[in-house]
């Protein structure tokens, strides 16, 4: 805020600041704003905590430390009902990830492969993809859970006589129960192997691209790679003894003993996200592929770019551009979305504190940590691919 | 300019405090009923034999008449009641705002609700414990056979933490699938989801009633795992109302104690005993004290009947739900209902 340098009609120049400038007054109604929402925050917290007072409400985030004394019925790791309240809500945290992790990746390569069949010159496929885009996105996603799950429970065998797929894999409306391996020395070193797997065949990719550059020349990437990990993972397993053991489930009464299951919950909700989130992003792919201009793969054939090449090289990297950005906010519809779950009876976070709302009183606190997750899982996302789409973007030199 | 938004800016000022030193709560919960004329009651969306509407939007339930015999004995007429329907998750927050002046929904009368809710319990109306029900083909006697059975719950009620006590205590491993809606976790019980369904027993009578196929389908198993006192509440700081719903519970309980029913109130009105005649007001003046009408108690029990009629015509054994008195006997007749004396 100095005097403007040279003047053209020599306003007074002692004062550094006044009413009438339009810088001041921006300040101004700027902090004004400031200071209204900051008395309208505070007038609601304290409202609420006045009121709270006033009728004998406790308050406080002190109950998270006591023990929470109810079971959850599906958890990705161990918990017991009489463990803190914050490990209930864990777990709750978790499954609500674990939906959204699955569904993301499985929406993601669903409506890739839907985007790209609008193009298919195939009018049965085309077609096909066209109709799926327009049933699932018009039906509400509530609905579709509600659905998938009826359905489910319906059509499966009671709970306590599922039926059995070759004595491996069970089937009823208690979930689907399918073999794990046993953990022993040998699935340890073949984890271990894999990751070195995984490591090599960075570095062999990388070295191909400096030989490109360098040669011009093509090297094959993809099957030394697979190869690499599959291998690396063999001998890692080979070492350990190549234990064969697996932990088959047997029906036990009411439940399955040993192997690993999938509750018909989270199926549905993993079903019902997926399907419905993916036809947004066909239509997401289908907008980033139109939108690179038909010259340009036809540049690329002049260049003799095989078609893969063209789709890899060319198409693909301009079409990321468009659609990296509305995909984010299908990921984070779907991560939103999966509080649906609580309907269906999935355990998620919101679920969880429903329970712990109406055990302890804790209404306010609770809401609050469900926004908190929600928050926090949200900006994550955005971040990640917000870290993406710089990446993916135009480089200005 | 400057005068201006100095000005605006004190009135903001001015106005937020003005908002913020606004009270709580105000008024008492009597008066503001005697002026709107109708009590507001919170029930339940739909349990058969407590709180029910039938296709012209008549309620009808144990909990219902509970909120009539109120608004009976303070306005002198039981229909002027606005329903409100709640699911469990709702109820507290209600009453706590003050949308609704009473909850009569079968809610289970615990510590921490009492201590920590900001609300009062009023009574028992209704003795419970949690029970279990399951498909009769299963052949099963007892809940102690239930070893790692799914288990369908509806949340946002105490049952979830009794079913993980008695799981515990008994090692059955039991695993809990908690839905939030009384209808997801029912059609969920009935389509094979779980192999068990629990509640309150007087609920899952309910359900079974009037949601199976075929109720003899399905059998409640003998074992009650809880303690479920059901009464209403009502908002705490406001120990006039509280005093008027008591009250109001305990004549429901002691007409029945002295043989006065719906049917014979009025003839009662002449009777030399002196318990009578100061319980329906015709010979000392009982609402004065509470801030009712002499007549409060003869208006409740002429509405609705004394409390043994009102157990009897929702859920007795020849209602629908069919569920013997039990503990919900008179204290007289080996049960647990006994009301403190009107005098």
């Amino acid at each position: 805020m100095t005097a403007p340098a040279a003047p053209p009609r020599t306003p007074p120049a002692q004062r550094d600041w006044s009413w009438r400038s339009r810088h001041v007054r921006g300040l101004l109604y700027q902090l004004i704003a400031l200071v209204i929402i900051g008395l309208a925050i505070w007038f609601l917290a304290h409202n609420t905590l006045t009121n709270m007072r006033v009728r004998g409400i406790q308050s406080g985030f002190d109950f998270l430390s006591s023990p929470a004394g109810f079971d959850i019925g599906e958890r990705l790791v161990p918990y017991e009902s009489n463990d803190p309240y914050w490990m209930a809500f864990l777990i709750g945290i978790l499954n609500t990830l674990r939906v959204a992790i699955v569904g993301i990746v499985l929406t993601t390569i669903l409506g890739t492969l839907l985007g790209i069949g609008r193009f298919s010159h195939n009018a049965l496929v085309r077609g096909l993809c066209y109709a799926y885009v327009e049933l699932f996105r018009n039906i509400p996603v509530l609905l579709q859970l509600l659905m998938w799950y009826l359905f489910l429970i319906q059509a499966l065998p009671m709970a306590g006589e599922p039926k059995s797929i070759f004595g491996l894999f069970y089937l009823g409306a208690g979930g689907l129960a399918y073999p794990v391996p046993v953990w022993g020395l040998g699935q340890a070193l073949a984890a271990g192997g894999a990751l070195v797997g995984v490591g090599l065949a960075f570095l062999w990719a990388r070295k191909a691209r400096l030989h490109f550059e360098q040669t011009g020349q093509v090297r094959p990437v993809l099957l030394p790679s697979l190869g690499l990990v599959i291998g690396c993972a063999l001998a890692g397993w080979l070492a350990g003894g190549a234990p064969t053991a697996w932990n088959v489930p047997k029906p036990g009464g009411f439940s399955m003993e040993g192997g690993s299951s999938l509750t018909p919950e989270f199926i549905a909700v993993l079903l019902g996200l997926t399907l419905y989130t993916a036809s947004y992003v066909a239509e997401v792919v289908r907008a980033g592929i139109a939108s690179v201009p038909r010259g340009q793969g036809e540049a690329a054939s002049a260049l003799g770019l095989s078609k893969g090449q063209q789709m890899r090289l060319v198409s693909l990297p301009q079409a990321l551009r468009v659609i990296i950005p509305p995909m984010t906010n299908q990921f984070l519809n779907l991560t939103k979305n999966s509080s649906l779950a609580v309907a269906i009876g999935y355990p998620d976070v919101i679920s969880i504190s429903n329970t712990a709302i109406n055990q302890t009183g804790r209404a306010v606190e609770c809401i609050s940590i469900i926004m908190l997750v929600y928050l926090t899982t949200s900006l994550g996302t955005s971040a990640l691919m917000n870290w993406y789409n710089k990446r993916a973007a135009i480089k200005e030199r | 300019m400057k005068k201006s938004l100095s000005r605006f800016a004190l009135s903001t000022l001015l106005a937020a405090g003005a908002l913020t030193a606004l009270p709580a709560h105000a008024g008492k919960t009597l008066d503001a009923i005697k002026q709107r004329g109708q009590l507001i009651c919170g029930v339940n969306t739909g349990l058969a034999g407590f709180s029910a509407a039938d296709s012209q939007g008549n309620w009808s339930g144990l909990d219902v008449d509970v909120c009539k015999a109120i608004a009976a004995a303070i306005l002198g007429d039981a229909n002027k009641v606005k329903w409100v329907p709640l699911n469990a998750q709702q109820r507290f927050t209600a009453l706590q705002s003050g949308e609704i002046d009473i909850l009569s929904r079968n809610t289970t009368w615990t510590l921490t609700r009492d201590a920590s809710l900001g609300l009062n319990f009023v009574g028992v109306t209704y003795y419970d414990g949690q029970g279990f029900m399951v498909p009769a083909k299963l052949k099963l006697k007892s809940a102690k056979q239930l070893k790692g059975a799914t288990v369908c719950v509806q949340s946002g009620t105490t049952t979830e933490k009794n079913l993980t006590d008695f799981s515990r205590a008994n090692k059955l491993d039991m695993k809990p699938v908690v839905f939030e809606k009384q209808e997801a976790s029912t059609s969920a019980y009935f389509s094979g989801r779980c192999v068990a369904f629990t509640t309150d027993a007087s609920g899952l009578a309910s359900i079974r009633n009037k949601e199976a196929k075929d109720p003899k389908e399905h059998v409640i198993l003998p074992d009650l795992i809880s303690k479920e006192p059901l009464g209403p509440a009502v908002r705490r700081g406001d120990d006039e109302f509280f005093a008027i719903a008591k009250w109001v519970q305990n004549a429901l309980i002691e007409a029945e104690d002295y043989g006065i029913t719906q049917a014979n109130v009025e003839t009662m009105m002449k009777s030399d005993n002196p318990a009578i005649g100061r319980i329906l007001g015709s010979t000392e003046d009982t609402g004065k004290l509470l801030g009712l009408d002499k007549s409060w108690a003869a208006n409740a029990i002429k509405a609705v009947g004394n409390y043994g009629e009102i157990f009897e015509r929702n859920v007795g054994p020849k209602s629908a739900l069919g569920l013997p008195r039990g503990m919900n006997n008179l204290w007289s007749s080996g049960g647990l209902m006994y009301a403190p004396p009107i005098r």
